[in-house]
């Protein structure tokens, strides 16, 4: 049962994240197809900065001397580089969508295709290989949040609670859910937020009350391609061993249809992102889940197909589309330029 | 004279040409930029290395090796360009199963998964019919129709769900391509079509010319000696031909295209605005489809079964085959042989110079995003001076150019 939460939680929360990303860029207007780019060069970018910093050797000081609040410190400014990189990257986006009034389309689209373009290309020359990993040891032992640290011996026990939301995990797990609720408060609760939404709903008159549509657009997309890039780079710590491949085997595009299903609002994507994690999860690891911890490994030994499996959570989110879109209510001005001459 | 010149460039269609031209150029350039800024950044590459690598980029189509001295020779490389035709086949064909479906306002972004389930079926139905009692040239046809059917069926789905219930097509497209992979990494594993023969190489299925099913040279061999082409190239190009006349002299065509301008006037028009959606889904999957069984029919072509994990890039660079082509049936011949010269671009600069074959859809995702604005790059083109004249006449007449639904002004519909 720990087993199985924990990885739900590991493939939630990258969802969950990103999802809440596909809201703000539609919520101000824009179609953010890209999210599936970003998360490829956000994580992309994360491991580059962990592989040359170790490199540089500033923390391997704190990793002899176990220094766990240092190591995490270092984990949480990898993050901070890749949700940077990702808004840069996204700007790409928000340029041809807002000021050249292009297809929000084919310019996702087009990102899509240009991150693992790039990242491959860059990896290969780098490290002369198709994945970039980190230079020293492992994800595990240098981010991993241990019961070790809090003074519990190698055999003792933290509890239930403990021993499934604070031992074998990753802070950075946490930080994503703060962020989303603080983000879904500054969406839903601020006047930033108010003006944000409208732009996504009826940019004429936003326009006419005098907020700025463009830069609401930008401001949107830039948030957007920031959860997104530090989306990709914390699926990568906590999914890949902090190996970036140049793919995120469509978790960009599965975080759409969570926003979708979510219907645009943080608290049913929240929802939808744990459904989708449980699948996606018992996708990954169907062989090693003991359900109730009796030594059964049920899925595996229920006589079906591995590949039934993988295929469910693509399957299971055409079929939720299937029944939940029709009454799904998407930003009215999503995907129409801003025309100021058009009211 | 000079009037002539000057109307050929007042028409649409030059512009279109130019525009594509310059969005071609923009992305050598982007390409070349990235490789002078990792030579540079790189000592044993350096300012040689990266002019090696930025020449082969614009002709690598032209690269005959190095000489003895080590540096680049060019000339006329008939194997390069044999090769480039065999590579085209397939863009060929899912370059226009993406223009179609944009010619009805819709985005095929399943082109993948509607080529992996026509690759199962070709190989299936090539593999499995005896050809001790069927004829070879019969089970190459009944293969080729079979990877199209399947195909079809396939992009029936995302047409589908988007007809009835209002499902954004990218979404259902992406969702049907990982199910694609995954059934056919499922029909395959375990099955008898694995190459065991060959123990050199795990995880293929057996080549097509293991039954003897394989495509006709038709002389195209002795006219390109050394390469993988064959009469597949013409079959597309047929396609291709057949395709322009359904979308620009027939009702069906008239229909999808008027499906594709505006969906509600056409249904105000009556016509069967849901029929067309999934009609032109299954052209397009059928497209894709036949792309496949022409790859792999082609008798030296192996398939690596366990797919589950990755999809075919030649689905996805037909998105920018069509957007080059403006979604113009004939013009995608020629943008389908420009993007496989890409490719053998590529294999020229891993195999010549430190650089990889990445770089190639670097390029290709930069042209891509300029598409995304071949507009604006029109009226530039047009001039500041005639841009009003533009305006009002695109007002007048309703634009012709591919976009996808949302542009429609009827909000959003979902992603």
């Amino acid at each position: 049962m720990t087993f199985l939460i924990q990885q739900t939680l590991i493939y939630a929360v990258p969802l969950m994240i990103v999802a809440l990303a596909g809201v703000f860029a539609e919520r101000s207007g824009i179609i953010n197809l890209a999210l599936e780019g970003i998360m490829i060069f956000g994580a992309f970018i994360g491991v580059l900065f962990v592989n040359l910093v170790q490199q540089a050797g500033v923390f391997s000081a704190a990793k002899d001397a176990n220094d766990w609040v240092a190591l995490q410190g270092f984990m949480i400014l990898a993050m901070a580089v890749s949700a940077l990189m990702g808004a840069v990257f996204s700007l790409l986006l928000s340029f041809a969508a807002v000021n050249l009034r292009a297809d929000q389309t084919i310019g996702g689209t087009a990102l899509n295709l240009l991150a693992p373009a790039l990242v491959l290309f860059l990896i290969r020359i780098i490290a002369n290989q198709n994945a970039l990993q980190m230079a020293e040891g492992d994800a595990a032992s240098w981010f991993m949040i241990k019961k070790s640290f809090f003074g519990y011996g190698r055999s003792d026990s933290m509890g239930f609670f403990g021993d499934t939301f604070i031992d074998k995990t990753y802070l950075a797990t946490y930080i994503c859910i703060l962020l989303f609720v603080i983000l879904s408060i500054l969406l839903y609760k601020t006047r930033f937020g108010l003006r944000l939404r409208s732009c996504g709903e009826n940019p004429q008159a936003s326009d006419s009350l005098g907020i700025n549509v463009y830069k609401m657009r930008y401001a949107g997309t830039t948030i957007s391609g920031a959860l997104a890039g530090m989306g990709g780079f914390v699926y990568a710590l906590t999914t890949a061993n902090c190996a970036a491949t140049g793919d995120v085997a469509g978790f960009g595009f599965l975080a759409l249809a969570v926003m979708i299903f979510g219907n645009w609002n943080p608290l049913n994507i929240a929802g939808a992102s744990l459904l989708f994690g449980l699948f996606k999860c018992i996708a990954a690891s169907y062989s090693s889940i003991d359900i109730n911890g009796d030594g059964v490994f049920l899925l595996a030994e229920a006589g079906i197909s591995p590949h039934l499996y993988r295929m469910l959570p693509y399957l299971i989110t055409l079929i939720v589309l299937a029944f939940t879109s029709k009454k799904s209510r998407a930003p009215k001005a999503e995907g129409i330029p801003y025309d100021k001459g058009q009211r | 004279m000079k009037q002539k010149i000057s109307g050929l460039y007042q028409k649409d269609g030059t512009k279109s040409v130019l525009a594509a031209l310059i969005s071609i150029i923009i992305g050598l350039a982007v390409g070349s930029l990235i490789i002078l800024a990792v030579g540079v950044a790189n000592p044993t590459l350096g300012l040689t290395g990266a002019w090696d690598g930025i020449r082969l980029v614009f002709v690598g189509i032209l690269s005959t090796g190095r000489d003895a001295a080590g540096a680049l020779t060019f000339g006329f490389n008939p194997t390069s360009v044999g090769n480039m035709l065999f590579r085209a086949t397939p863009l060929i064909l899912t370059g226009l199963s993406v223009a179609v479906a944009f010619k009805t306002g819709l985005f095929n972004i399943g082109a993948p998964g509607q080529y992996l389930m026509g690759t199962a079926a070709t190989l299936i139905i090539a593999l499995s019919i005896p050809s001790d009692v069927v004829p070879t040239w019969l089970i190459w046809w009944l293969a080729f129709l079979g990877g199209a059917l399947a195909g079809a069926l396939w992009g029936c789905i995302p047409g589908l769900v988007k007809a009835f219930l209002n499902i954004n097509e990218v979404l259902a497209c992406i969702m049907t391509n990982w199910i694609a992979a995954n059934l056919v990494t499922w029909v395959f594993d375990g099955s008898n079509y694995r190459n065991l023969v060959e123990n050199t190489k795990s995880g293929y299925i057996y080549k097509t010319s293991f039954n003897g099913v394989e495509t006709a040279k038709l002389g195209l061999d002795k006219l390109f000696p050394n390469s993988q082409v064959n009469g597949g190239i013409l079959v597309a190009i047929v396609i291709a031909i057949l395709m322009y006349v359904l979308m620009t002299k027939t009702t069906l065509g008239y229909e999808l295209k008027a499906c594709g301008s505006n969906r509600h006037a056409a249904r105000y028009a009556g016509i069967r605005d849901k029929r067309n959606i999934v009609l032109s889904m299954a052209i397009a999957g059928a497209l894709s489809g036949a792309a496949a069984a022409l790859y792999y029919l082609s008798g030296n072509t192996e398939f690596f079964w366990s797919t589950y994990q990755s999809l075919p890039a030649t689905g996805f660079n037909g998105i920018p085959v069509a957007l080059l082509a403006a979604s113009n049936p004939i013009a995608v011949i020629f943008t389908g042989c420009f993007m496989s010269m890409l490719d053998i671009v590529g294999l020229q600069l891993t195999n010549l110079t430190a650089y990889n074959e990445y770089i190639t859809d670097v390029i290709i995702a930069t042209i891509v995003y300029l598409s995304a604005f071949t507009l604006v790059i029109k009226t530039f083109l047009s001039g500041r001076k005639k841009r009003k004249a533009q305006a009002a006449r695109a007002q007048a007449v309703p634009e012709e150019a591919p976009k996808p639904d949302a542009a429609e002004g009827k909000g959003g519909d979902g992603v």
